[in-house]
């Protein structure tokens, strides 16, 4: 799960890392009334949406009176941003930047570590950094959740040429415990500034937080900003099915993420389009099949459905029970190819036989059939 | 022969007397897998499907001797589980259990590597030595004893292709499904290391799929180290960017982790790439004819 960064800044102020001060806005109303509570001689005004590239997209500007805020917040709410749509602004106090870098904390799935990230050259892209000047890039880490002191020292002497050392290090120390205290899989300052007086500050903050995790993080759970979730993938967890809503008109079901991936490249190799990726999971119960079908059906582009099972705790007989009370209760026009094999699939068969449910006996000829129902021709 | 597990193998099932735990242990008795107990704390003295429960995975191994445990239990007990198991050295360790925070796999990952333990999983389906033994959830009726070795990331995928194999006739010496997040107990290299030492495999099938980078390293490390033939299959590819595909693991990021990128390491080291399932099959058929 990702988050605003004014959200990461909020919990790097818990943690002790140094941020600017700054206020919420949801209208050009709250950025003034910001404005005038900071009183700052100049604030910038911050486009709050979970994409990179806010500044070149106009998302961010600065501005020295209130007509300069007003202007700014009223351009940036509502701007669409790579897709995304301004809803929140973060008005924040100027720094007196002298130097930026960067900074970040991952996890490392190469080394199996907590991963550091750090370079003298902050503010920019830093995979652009990574592929042309590799050599500016420092990387350290830790296997055994303890604080890497000696490269972290090393590290933090380089960020600004000598200056502002202690500020570096303690950031790297708050920024550690951090990532581990709240499950995080990133935690980014990009940039991370010194300041004329001597201080450093993060600018900018990153955090994706680890969705496994957020069964222990509840508090976290609540920055969830739903603008920025698809509400049909929300009420797919919720429900214990993993769904991605896609572009195309063939409605998928399937059990298993490996198998569900598999049945895309295959609709795709086909010549077809998926509308969505839906994993049923391991459970058999036929609620979960009825939920599936709503979700699918939702939206109304999809023009047929493939359900692609190979039961293995899944039972296949439930599944077609599953299927046969969505027929019951839901007003399904759409054709709907079924493949069943593995555990129970005779009985899931024997099940569905009579109803209107077209089978197939193999995964390729599934695929085939539903493409060709989706267009109209007949399988 | 077959490798990390056997019918010998002495098996303990951890969180035996939960709902998954228990049926999946009956499964895997009516298998012939060698159960021996289980554990659950605090449940010590009792039995279930006629083996004894212990309190402690050290109690188990202190009383029947364990060679190998399967973690049942839900994700917020898994690093205490899998915690508790190195702590009593058992060799081969299976973790089942799907949405194990990935920070608590850091520190497991490299405990087991120090005592040079073998941790497979966690968010796997275990694995399976046809007619011998199977550990985990996979559907054992599907498999026949044979030579070709297959390691999967995924679970229904290995049901997929060793369906697909058992249809041309062509049995397995073991099945490993590895599991399908960010940081796994075992990779394909090191499941590849043991198919290449065994006997009785002659051939290995490798269920990959997008996200991370070790089916790239895995191609650079058979073109070293394999002597065997391989072939390579790769899921995902028409997965969008930036999103999860299911599996916590399976996540294209800019250019990295892409399909394309892991079937070009993977041709790029001799090892032929199916584009399905069903090719895959007919691949390793055609090379035992």
């Amino acid at each position: 799960m990702n988050i605003h960064e004014y959200q990461a800044k909020g919990l790097f102020k818990e943690a002790g890392i140094p941020v600017p001060e700054g206020r919420v806005a949801l209208s050009v109303e709250e950025a003034v009334a910001a404005f005038e509570e900071l009183d700052a001689p100049i604030v910038a005004v911050k486009a709050q949406v979970h994409v990179g590239g806010r500044g070149k997209a106009g998302g961010v500007k600065l501005a020295r009176s209130v007509d300069e805020v007003r202007e700014h917040a009223s351009n940036i709410l509502g701007m669409d941003i790579k897709g995304h749509t301004v809803h929140r602004l973060w008005i924040e106090k100027g720094s007196d930047i002298q130097r930026e870098a960067y900074l970040s904390v991952i996890l490392d799935r190469a080394d199996k570590s907590i991963g550091f990230i750090a370079s003298a050259d902050g503010g920019m892209d830093i995979e652009e950094v990574a592929e042309k000047t590799p050599e500016r890039i420092l990387r350290f880490g830790s296997i055994d959740y303890s604080f890497p002191e000696e490269a972290a020292k090393d590290a933090a002497a380089k960020l600004f040429d000598g200056d502002g050392v202690d500020g570096v290090l303690d950031v790297m120390r708050k920024l550690f415990q951090l990532f581990i205290d709240k499950d995080l899989q990133l935690a980014e300052i990009n940039p991370l500034v010194l300041t004329g007086s001597g201080e450093v500050i993060a600018l900018d903050g990153k955090m994706t937080i680890d969705d496994n995790a957020l069964m222990r993080q509840a508090e976290l759970e609540e920055l969830r900003d739903m603008n920025e979730e698809n509400p049909a993938e929300i009420e797919a967890a919720e429900k214990g099915l993993a769904f991605i809503q896609l572009d195309g008109d063939i409605g998928c079901m399937v059990n298993g993420a490996g198998l569900a991936m598999a049945t895309l490249d295959m609709i795709k190799i086909h010549g077809g389009e998926p509308a969505n990726f839906l994993d049923v999971g391991g459970s058999s119960n036929p609620e979960k099949v009825v939920n599936a079908f709503k979700l699918i059906l939702a939206g109304g582009k999809v023009k047929s459905v493939l359900i692609n099972i190979f039961g293995g705790i899944t039972r296949c007989d439930d599944i077609a029970r599953g299927i046969l009370k969505a027929f019951e209760t839901m007003d399904i026009s759409v054709p709907v190819v079924v493949r069943l094999t593995g555990t129970n699939a005779e009985e899931g068969k024997a099940l569905l036989e009579g109803s209107s449910l077209i089978p197939a006996s193999s995964f390729s000829e599934a695929v085939r059939k539903t493409i060709e129902l989706g267009k109209g021709e007949a399988a | 022969m077959s490798i990390l597990i056997d019918q010998d193998t002495k098996v303990i099932v951890q969180g035996i007397t939960g709902r998954d735990g228990s049926f999946h242990a009956s499964q895997m008795i009516e298998y012939g897998t060698n159960i021996v107990g289980g554990v659950t704390p605090g449940k010590g003295g009792q039995e279930v499907h006629g083996k004894p429960v212990f309190h402690s995975v050290q109690d188990a191994k202190d009383a029947v001797g364990v060679d190998a445990t399967v973690i049942y239990v839900p994700a917020k007990f898994a690093k205490g589980a899998v915690q508790e198991a190195i702590d009593a050295d058992i060799p081969l360790i299976i973790c089942i259990t799907e949405g194990v925070p990935v920070n608590d796999m850091v520190g497991l990952y490299h405990q087991v590597k120090a005592k040079g333990l073998t941790l497979i999983g966690p968010n796997c389906p275990g694995l399976i030595s046809p007619g011998k033994s199977k550990i985990g959830i996979m559907p054992g009726m599907i498999c026949i004893p044979g030579s070709v070795g297959v390691i999967s990331r995924s679970g229904t995928l290995t049901y997929e292709i060793v369906h697909a194999l058992t249809g041309l006739n062509i049995g397995q010496s073991t099945c490993v499904g590895i599991g399908g997040d960010p940081i796994v107990g075992s990779n394909f290299r090191d499941v590849l290391a043991l198919f290449e030492k065994d006997p009785d495999t002659e051939a290995v099938v490798l269920v990959g799929e997008i996200g991370g980078d070790e089916e790239e390293k895995t191609a650079e490390y058979i073109k070293e180290h394999i002597s065997k033939p391989c072939f390579a299959y790769i899921v995902g590819a028409s997965a969008p960017e930036g999103r999860r595909m299911g599996h916590a693991g399976a996540i294209v990021s800019g250019n990295a982790g892409t399909a394309a990128s892991k079937q070009k390491a993977f041709s790029e080291a001799g090892v032929p790439v199916a584009k399905t399932l069903d090719e895959m099959a007919e691949l390793v058929a055609k090379q035992f004819q």
